[in-house]
């Protein structure tokens, strides 16, 4: 070839790695000038095996379904009657998860409480203790005992309805918290009993206590503060879950909280949020498993959560054999996080509505993740509240409608013959046959 | 004073009995016999009521105390006085670790040693330990005073906030963000009623004061690995 037809022929056309992708890149070049890790709130934003990977059979010859709007196919159940004297009774199985007050803002606290209540279910209160607006309008309130303990006191432990004990998050099994001064409102710095401006840490390990054993004491002294009234909940990230559930239930919790690792948090490392814990599809099947060698499936109840969106993922948790869910990122968003209305402001912070998620940088315009006033004044908790009974009733509404496509008079009669996998992970990971065969990777074939 | 027996009647009916408010009035005296080493003995109190305990106590002893005085006459194990919001709580003996655990108030004596993370997380309580006390003590502790009259052992005050350490004896190491402080006069005054509240024979200016160089306050990239 000589140098004439270089100019001609054809050319290789540039490709970019995948490996190295623009947003890889950028972040390469954003750690270099700044020096600081990236910290961002919400789930992880990657695909990994989920819900969506599972689809229902529905009913057929073999299987007769139940009338839509007719035959009756419950929502109900009950929490914590393995010890206390008080367990929670619930409309729906869908609650919301423990968000705290300095992550969110009072009024959105408020809201969250006001359409729990509205929709027969339970809030959490979260890192940061508890609020009065949140006490008052919330039925049913989870208190959670969590390692930093901002404002944990006795008072408040005994106006709860049930008591959390936070070991991890699915979003950072194995992590504390930061919620970084700008945040630091006098309202919250007086809560948690620090400066005004500073960031607060939060320690992931419980300052007084560690491993099963020393867990089950703790239960015991919280059950003795509390008389016994209280259910007491053990909230894990998805690491180990049939190790961590087991044990959980050995140290005498009452309701297992599993979150996987899509789970939201308010500010963490986006390489933790990524790449620490196992996706909530994975978590279920294992859980259950460790529940049923214990001879307390259902005995102990399971809430599970970590990226669930609407009636099915609800449906195919309870299918799993999980008692409840519990969601976080969803009820944000039913609240008006990232709503399209704002996004001339999420622009102007060179963001876009559906990635805004520096909600430890405390400027929401939605008023949802902050303490300024004057964006917290653009929130109505009574709207907000009102919008969240709607969704978490839709929610509801949906998984009763395949649970009755199923042939079920409870949603907690669904199960896992009711399902089919797409993948093959989503099979292996939830023993459920892959669609079309009666496959299970790892299993012999059963006819 | 009542006597109560816990060989013969059940920690249930111990913590209900002196959780019943009905002893905020008429400042009952409780004495608790055959503790036996049991967990959570006299916890979640809210009354002036004064408790003894003779013998040695577990975990959590006098956990989330408020109003209460509560005397050990003995040891105990993990966690006195965890979260503790007002009252007193006094052992005889000697602490195992977490004493004092992010308490908010009132004030906890040892008047033996305490064990490692004494005072971890403390967030306004005031603890004076007569003896020693062991490694990562006062981590991450917000705000309230921990008084050594003894030694102390490794990474003292890590990652500390705004509580004030006063040791008279050796300090094995200090932890991050922790230093030396100058001692002024109203440090000495503060220290001075706290030795004598909790009954220790010394003079103020036999301590030196420990703090927070609050340089982990706000994230620097300089400061990474004390992270
Ligand atoms: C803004 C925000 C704040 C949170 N704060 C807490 C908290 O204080 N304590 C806690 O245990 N979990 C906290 N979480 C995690 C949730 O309790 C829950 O595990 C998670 O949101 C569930 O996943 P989902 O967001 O996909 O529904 C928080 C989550 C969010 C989004």
């Amino acid at each position: 070839m000589n140098d004439r037809d270089k100019s001609t022929s054809p050319r290789t056309v540039p490709i970019k790695s995948s490996n190295f992708s623009d947003a890889t890149n950028a972040e390469i070049r954003r750690a270099a000038a700044t020096g600081i890790y990236d910290i961002r709130g919400g789930g992880a934003k990657r695909v990994v095996p989920h819900f969506d990977d599972l689809l229902f059979l529905g009913a057929s010859i073999s299987r007769y379904p139940l009338e839509g709007y007719r035959e009756t196919c419950e929502t109900n159940l009950t929490l914590g009657t393995r010890f206390a004297k008080k367990p929670i009774h619930l409309d729906i199985p869908i609650t919301i998860a423990g968000m705290s007050f300095g992550a969110l803002s009072g009024v959105a606290k408020e809201a969250l409480g006001r359409g729990a209540t509205e929709a027969g279910t339970s809030t959490t209160t979260g890192d940061g203790g508890m609020t009065e607006e949140e006490r008052r309008h919330s039925r049913t309130l989870i208190y959670q005992y969590l390692p930093s303990r901002y404002g944990m006191n006795p008072d408040d432990l005994r106006r709860c309805d049930a008591i959390e004990v936070v070991v991890g998050q699915g979003a950072k099994p194995g992590g504390g918290g930061m919620l970084l001064g700008q945040k630091i409102s006098d309202r919250v710095a007086e809560m948690r009993n620090l400066p005004k401006g500073i960031d607060q840490r939060s320690a992931c390990r419980h300052p007084d206590w560690t491993g099963p054993d020393d867990l089950e004491i703790k239960i015991l002294e919280l059950r003795e503060i509390t008389d016994w009234e209280k259910p007491i909940y053990v909230k894990i990230g998805g690491a180990r879950p049939y190790f961590d559930t087991t044990l959980a239930v050995k140290a005498g919790a009452d309701v297992i909280v599993l979150d996987g690792m899509q789970g939201g948090t308010a500010a963490t490392q986006n390489i933790f949020i990524e790449h620490v814990g196992q996706p909530t599809l994975a978590c279920i099947r294992p859980a259950v498993q460790a529940l049923e060698d214990l001879g307390l499936h259902r005995e102990v109840q399971l809430i599970i959560s970590g990226g669930i969106r609407h009636g099915a993922d609800v449906a195919k948790a309870l299918a799993l054999g999980a008692d409840a869910v519990s969601i976080g990122t969803a009820a944000m968003i039913a609240l008006g996080d990232n709503d399209p209305r704002w996004e001339a402001e999420y622009n102007e912070m060179g963001t876009t509505a559906g990635a805004y998620d520096d909600w430890h940088e405390g400027m929401d315009p939605a008023g949802i993740t902050t303490q300024n006033p004057k964006l917290t004044g653009r929130f109505d908790p009574v709207l907000g509240g009102r919008r969240l009974s709607n969704y978490l009733k839709v929610m509801a509404l949906e998984a009763q409608t395949i649970a009755r496509a199923c042939g079920k008079s409870h949603v907690h009669n669904l199960e896992p013959e009711d399902l089919c996998a797409l993948t093959v992970e989503a099979s292996a990971m939830t023993q459920v046959p892959i669609a079309g065969t009666n496959w299970i990777p790892g299993k012999k074939t059963i006819k | 004073m009542r006597i109560f027996d816990l060989e013969t009647e059940s920690l249930r009916t111990l913590n209900k009995m002196l959780q019943a408010k009905v002893h905020d009035t008429n400042q009952a005296h409780w004495q608790i016999e055959n503790p036996k080493g049991g967990h959570a003995i006299a916890v979640g109190l809210d009354a002036f009521i004064e408790v003894t305990v003779i013998g040695s106590a577990g975990y959590y002893c006098g956990g989330m105390n408020k109003k209460a005085t509560i005397n050990v006459q003995g040891s105990v194990g993990p966690g006195v006085a965890e979260n503790m919001m007002s009252g007193k709580i006094v052992v005889e003996g000697d602490a195992s670790q977490y004493a004092g655990a992010t308490g908010n108030g009132g004030m906890l004596v040892i008047k033996g040693n305490a064990s490692s993370r004494c005072g971890i997380s403390m967030k306004g309580i005031d603890i004076v330990v007569h003896g020693n006390i062991g490694h990562m003590s006062a981590f991450m502790a917000q705000s309230g005073n921990l008084v050594v009259l003894g030694n102390v052992g490794d990474a003292f005050g890590d990652s500390l906030y705004e509580a004030r350490l006063f040791v008279r004896g050796e300090v094995k190491s200090l932890g991050t963000d922790c230093i030396k402080k100058e001692m002024r006069p109203e440090h000495l005054a503060i220290l001075q009623r706290l030795l004598e509240e909790a009954g220790a024979n010394c003079r103020a200016e036999e301590f030196t004061r420990y703090g927070s160089a609050r340089k982990l306050y706000n994230f620097n990239v300089d400061n990474a690995s004390a992270y």
